[in-house]
């Protein structure tokens, strides 16, 4: 069963009334339970594409089935997908609330989806992610850049998506850290059977995690990895 | 070891905050005209390091040292006006992202061709051959339009080069490198590190290479330091870190992820036993 599958999409970003389209002719088909990767130099697309599948970015045309929807393009996403798909982004302090404790910022979400059990969820999501339960109740810049990521992971771990989309999620760590992090992803697709679309610049990081890799070149695939 | 080759002489380093919390924590080491790379976890005190040998510690912190000589000079008790006179000149500094570190509003040529203003004085037609020969060195192409250009016109790695230009400019004799490729693109990354050896090696200069990415900097220095909260917990070759000992070392060494790892758990650091570990090795 694929999760994603890609026909001929075509992404443009809008500027005005000046449209310039910088993904061409995309076909893709990402089957569940995959880590997907896509590689390619700053300014090929990758992060556009990712995107869209977010519901960030309407501007596209071709066809996209999304976890058993077809999605229409210049239309934003409705009902069960917008909690299916989640994201994690590269620089985890831009996407915290300076001002608001972890619980706070982790538990809005919950609250408007109307769950009740919210304390207990975000404990057990401190625990998955190898957190110490007291951090919930700190400000995102009384944690590390890695601790936050962390964060950052269980926040669009708590809505149970289907499909976790990750835009470079370690290059704005150490090296050391970074190890850390890809053993945590690694382990949480075996637990939780995830399907994971990985957006990143190095080709190491990628070969490490990923079953089904392309690359991308000035908009276009221009290669296509399958890993045993 | 006090001969003229030697360009730095530090002996128990300490660098506090105004409540005496020890952010570096004792540290010695020595370089002459070599390439060293500096490595670390972010929060190690390795930039702070690297700054205090420019004089650029924000005057909240404390320096104390029972020996700091840069170039055969105690720069400990320098003032403000002999910094100037030591910085761009003899040393200098290239940055860890361009977009920020460069002047956006004022072109390239002008900012390659300040350290000559300020260092040196030459007829305007001279520092023009000069800016113009130095971003040719740096393998920028067409220099005399790029001369023109501003910051936001350039890619990250031309940006880089271009703070490599501003820095060499008055053929210093220590470079120090901060991070200089965190904020390029993978495949750009090995280009620029290449030329910094390069440039330096040609030159006959010092380089102090800081990062947090062992495997990469290996290749282009030939001493290793290595830090962890404050303390200088290893040095050696940069030939020997394939067998090193210590296990933080051993940890930096093998956690970057590659295709032979894939299925494996990749090495991560068992903090609790290093805190163990460096509190013995400071008594």
């Amino acid at each position: 069963m694929s999760v994603l599958e890609l026909k001929d999409v075509s992404i443009s970003h809008v500027q005005g009334l000046e449209k310039n389209t910088v993904v061409h002719d995309v076909n893709v088909s990402i089957k569940a339970g995959e880590c997907f990767g896509l590689v390619g130099p700053s300014g090929c697309g990758k992060s556009t594409l990712l995107w869209v599948l977010a519901g960030l970015n309407p501007h596209w045309s071709g066809g996209i089935r999304l976890l058993d929807q077809p999605l229409t393009p210049g239309k934003v996403f409705s009902g069960e997908l917008r909690r299916r798909v989640q994201m994690v982004f590269q620089d985890p302090y831009a996407s915290l609330h300076p001002k608001h404790r972890l619980r706070r910022a982790l538990s809005e979400p919950l609250k408007l989806l109307g769950y009740q059990d919210i304390d207990d969820r975000l404990s057990e999501g401190f625990k998955l992610v190898g957190l110490s339960e007291n951090m919930i109740d700190r400000y995102p810049h009384q944690l590390s850049g890695g601790q936050r990521q962390r964060v950052a992971i269980i926040r669009a771990l708590l809505l149970e998506p289907k499909l976790l989309l990750l835009d470079e999620p370690t290059s704005a760590l150490d090296m050391s850290v970074q190890a850390e992090i890809l053993n945590l992803l690694n382990e949480l697709k075996a637990k939780r059977d995830l399907t994971m679309i990985m957006v990143s610049h190095d080709p190491e990081v990628v070969d490490y995690m990923c079953d089904h890799a392309v690359t991308m070149k000035a908009g276009r695939i221009d290669k296509e990895t399958f890993y045993d | 070891m006090t001969n003229n080759s030697s360009l730095i002489q530090v002996e128990n380093l300490h660098i506090s905050l105004e409540d005496s919390t020890e952010l570096v924590k004792g540290i010695d080491f020595a370089m002459g005209r070599e390439r060293v790379a500096l490595v670390g976890e972010s929060g190690s005190g390795k930039s702070l390091t690297a700054r205090s040998l420019m004089g650029l510690l924000p005057a909240s912190l404390h320096v104390q040292a029972n020996r700091f000589e840069l170039l055969g000079e105690a720069v400990l008790a320098y003032s403000q006006r002999q910094w100037l006179q030591l910085r761009g000149k003899q040393v200098s500094m290239v940055l860890q992202d361009p977009k920020y570190a460069l002047n956006p509003s004022q072109n390239i040529g002008r900012q390659v061709e300040e350290p000559l203003v300020l260092h040196q004085s030459l007829a305007k037609k001279t520092r023009v051959e000069k800016v113009e020969h130095m971003l040719d060195a740096v393998g920028l192409p067409n220099p005399a339009k790029l001369r023109k250009l501003y910051p936001h016109q350039l890619s990250g790695g031309m940006g880089q080069r271009v703070m490599l230009a501003i820095a060499l400019i008055n053929d210093p004799q220590f470079l120090i490198a901060d991070e200089p490729t965190s904020a390029l693109d993978h495949a750009v990354r090995d280009q620029v590190l290449e030329l910094i050896a390069s440039l330096v090696e040609e030159r006959n200069m010092g380089l102090l290479l800081i990062s947090h990415d062992l495997q990469q900097v290996a290749d282009y220095c030939e001493r290793v330091l290595v830090m962890y909260q404050g303390q200088l917990i290893d040095q050696l070759p940069a030939s020997q870190l394939s067998n090193a000992t210590h296990p933080y070392t051993q940890t930096l060494w093998s956690c970057r992820p590659n295709i032979d790892k894939r299925g494996q758990t990749l090495p991560v650091l068992d903090r609790g036993a290093l805190a163990t570990l460096t509190e013995g090795a400071a008594k």
